[in-house]
């Protein structure tokens, strides 16, 4: 891998070397490095690009990193991964992907995941997007995420994409058995002329499941957001739902949390709240001494933190 | 030093303009605590307001260590050593003590150092450091992060807004104690808005304000006596405390 290929692979997997325990790392839509473990297997796919990532019932504290690099422009990858997580095994997904783009032509990442969570599992997702490069092409990405949790299984997903995405449309789709339980953390800042639509739409389909899907974006500049959060409840279960995102600039946000109850039982919560910094949040740093830029790129910072 | 000359401030009213303040002069010696008191409305807050350069005066000079920073804004009055607690403390979303105070203190504290200011105020440190500096945080316990800030910075000028606004009477005694503290330790000035009898008490000098101007200023051997037999200048509080002395 180049210089440029290893940077970007710090900036979405915190990776600075080889990780430890299994991984995946796909460059220009090619495989450039795979490593699996007794417990933790990665087939290639033959009949679509992608990966099959296998984990064994009752592994304990190993990870999976699968990261995808694009620095080529002009790139169009399309690749179909599946998650399969043993029963009783408690385990972290670090995904994620960088698109380096100094060309004219737009480069594009379209990552379609399933995971299928076995009886009692546990896992921890995390999923970044970032972006760079000087040329005229846009940096898109298009990740479509179905989850399927069985009976008493967790799953903890943060999304985050802070910035150099010009476009995405996120997709997830996560359906819940009895005792199964969701949290999604997505946190979302887009600049420039971004623009960036997340759909969650959550079936609470069994007894005692439940869901927690939170975003907090920020939208600067001429930028777009749209944040679109459906959570369904066909049992006696519990979701909450919230966005809350800070606008600047002439930037332009929509909100639309939903909730549906088919069940009598189904307790289910939305807020969102959409607002400006307020003045004397600005006022109070700038009386420890920070500028009026410094205070502002505080306040996001913390905010997405 | 801190000298005001010749302050006014005014605001858009429905009758035209209304004056808060009118035409001041006060002058803050180096190493003086100072207390401004005076009944509510009277123009206290808008003049710590003046002083940190949160707003800006319809007319007279503000110099601070020889400096004329009338037309400063706030974060060039900020580095020159001016620090400004707020009486209703700001909240943040995301933002954790730790982060504010490093903020203030404008230099990589160690974690243990930030706790050493939140001890200051009676907080238990490794309680409250990495929390978010949000509605989680009750309006005392805001109000003391608050005055860690200000410590964290030690600069020469230090204005307080009603401190004690929002503090429960058991944390009150432990205030106290906080600001005898800091006139021992600091070498700047502090300037004390409060209507409070026992920070009064441990004034150098006291000063009066009421419809925008200075009423009363002098050591608070002089000022206290012709003060406390005024209605307005007991609160509840003040009451409760001497009461409590009695008892």
């Amino acid at each position: 891998m180049d210089r440029i290929q290893q940077r970007i692979l710090a900036e979405v997997a915190d990776l600075h070397e080889v990780p430890e325990g299994a991984y995946n790392i796909r460059a220009n839509g090619q495989m450039a490095g795979r490593s699996t473990t007794a417990n933790i297997d990665i087939i290639s796919k033959t009949e679509v690009s992608g990966i099959d990532i296998r984990i064994q019932p009752g592994t304990k504290h190993e990870s999976v990193h699968i990261p995808v690099v694009l620095s080529e422009s002009g790139m169009k990858d399309l690749v179909y991964n599946d998650f399969y997580i043993g029963e009783d095994s408690d385990v972290v997904i670090v995904a994620g992907c960088g698109i380096h783009n100094c060309g004219d032509q737009d480069s594009q990442h379209d990552g379609i995941h399933r995971f299928h969570v076995g009886r009692n599992a546990r896992v921890k997702y995390v999923e970044k997007h970032y972006g760079e490069g000087t040329g005229e092409g846009k940096r898109i990405l298009n990740p479509v995420t179905e989850v399927y949790m069985e009976e008493g299984s967790s799953m903890e997903m943060e999304m985050v994409q802070i910035k150099g995405v010009d476009s995405t449309d996120r997709r997830t789709k996560a359906e819940l058995a009895a005792g199964a339980k969701l949290v999604v953390r997505e946190r979302l800042m887009t600049h420039g002329t971004q623009y960036a639509v997340s759909d969650y739409v959550v079936a609470l389909n069994g007894a005692d499941a439940s869901a927690d899907v939170v975003s907090r974006s920020v939208a600067k500049d001429q930028s777009y957001q749209k944040f679109d959060s459906r959570i369904v409840g066909n049992a006696a279960c519990s979701g909450h739902t919230e966005c809350d995102a800070i606008i600047m600039g002439d930037a332009r946000i929509l909100a639309v949390p939903q909730l549906e109850a088919n069940d009598i039982d189904a307790e289910l919560i939305h807020e969102a709240a959409i607002g400006k910094i307020a003045g004397e949040q600005i006022v109070k740093l700038m009386t420890l001494g920070l500028t009026e830029e410094e205070a502002e790129a505080q306040i996001v910072n913390g905010f997405l933190k | 030093m801190l000298t005001l000359e010749n302050v006014s401030f005014e605001v858009q009213g429905e009758k035209g303009q209304k004056e808060i303040i009118r035409d001041i002069n006060l002058t803050i010696d180096d190493h003086k605590f100072v207390v401004i008191t005076g009944p509510n409305g009277g123009g206290k807050s808008t003049l710590a307001k003046l002083i940190a350069g949160i707003e800006k005066p319809a007319a007279g000079r503000i110099y601070f260590g020889g400096t004329d920073i009338t037309n400063l804004g706030i974060t060039e009055r900020a580095n020159l050593g001016i620090s400004f607690a707020f009486q209703q403390p700001v909240r943040f979303k995301g933002i954790q003590v730790l982060d504010l105070i490093r903020l203030a203190a404008k230099r990589s504290l160690s974690a243990a150092d930030a706790c050493q200011y939140l001890s200051e105020v009676g907080l238990c440190a490794k309680d409250y450091i990495n929390r978010e500096v949000n509605a989680s945080l009750s309006g005392g316990e805001l109000k003391r992060i608050e005055i860690a800030t200000v410590l964290a910075r030690n600069t020469k000028m230090s204005v307080f807004d009603e401190p004690e606004a929002g503090i429960d009477l058991w944390s009150f005694q432990n205030l106290i104690q906080v600001f005898e503290r800091m006139r021992k330790s600091t070498d700047g000035s502090i300037l004390i808005i409060s209507h409070q009898e026992r920070i009064l008490n441990i004034a150098d000098e006291v000063v009066v304000i009421a419809d925008g101007q200075i009423t009363g200023q002098g050591p608070k051997e002089e000022v206290l006596p012709k003060l406390l037999g005024t209605a307005s200048a007991v609160d509840a509080c003040a009451k409760f405390y001497r009461e409590g002395d009695k008892r």
